[in-house]
């Protein structure tokens, strides 16, 4: 099973990446911070996922918070705060 | 279809129209319009969403809506892609026997909307493109209705 990662907004500007897909979960990641920080640690514009950064993720399309779990097919996504209507 | 993510304008009176077509249970219909404004030389405003959650998104914050007062009927319409100053941007609807209901719910799901929905604005101006960065006090509004 793989998990498929998106960015959206500056983010995606930023990483200069929409989506990825990674073949499995990273061995020990088993949450969405846990998800966010190995990202981080590829570090270059990677980054902008550092802590400080203000940066939201849905897990499965729903708002998902650091500690929600992750699954093997999950599909990630990690944007800015929102700023619609 | 109570909820619509489109590229296309609206008929705000069709929308208000049919949210009591053909019922006379409705007392109160409070309505929300949201436009481009024009600030700062603003030449236009590009909308990107998550287009695999945003209906998602917006029919679980309608949800709420009805879950907790008596609506009737709810439509919510947002804009997405290139729009230009004076455009509508976004339409709540909100119909109820009585107003209280009407008015509190279409607030509610605009304070929602604001802060939950994955949508995001980059403004196009003179100097160049920019993104909107998301305000304390729409995250602050979401406090009254705790």
């Amino acid at each position: 099973m793989s998990v498929k990662i998106l960015y959206f907004a500056s983010l995606r500007e930023t990483l200069g990446c929409a989506e990825e897909t990674l073949e499995s979960l990273p061995a020990g990641v088993t949450t969405a911070g846990g998800l966010r920080e190995w990202l981080c640690a590829r570090g270059g514009d990677w980054s902008a996922l550092a802590p400080d950064k203000a940066v939201r993720a849905a897990v499965n399309q729903s708002l998902a918070q650091a500690a929600s779990p992750l699954a093997e097919g999950d599909e990630i996504a990690f944007f800015p705060p929102v700023t619609g209507g | 279809m109570a909820v619509s993510v489109q590229h296309e304008d609206f008929d705000l009176a069709a929308e208000t129209a049919a949210l009591s077509a053909g019922r006379s249970d409705i007392g109160a219909i409070a309505t929300f319009l949201g436009l481009v404004r024009g600030d700062g030389g603003l030449v236009a405003m590009s909308l990107e969403h998550y287009p695999a959650m945003t209906e998602k998104a917006l029919a679980g914050i309608v949800a709420q809506a009805e879950a907790r007062w008596p609506l009737q009927a709810v439509r919510v319409i947002h804009r997405v892609g290139r729009l230009l100053p004076g455009e509508r941007i976004v339409f709540v609807g909100v119909a109820s026997s009585h107003r209280a209901a009407a008015f509190e719910a279409c607030a509610f799901i605009m304070d929602y909307l604001k802060t939950r929905a994955p949508f995001w604005k980059k403004e196009e101006t003179p100097e160049g493109a920019r993104w909107v960065d998301a305000r304390d006090s729409d995250e602050a509004a979401l406090a009254r209705w705790a």
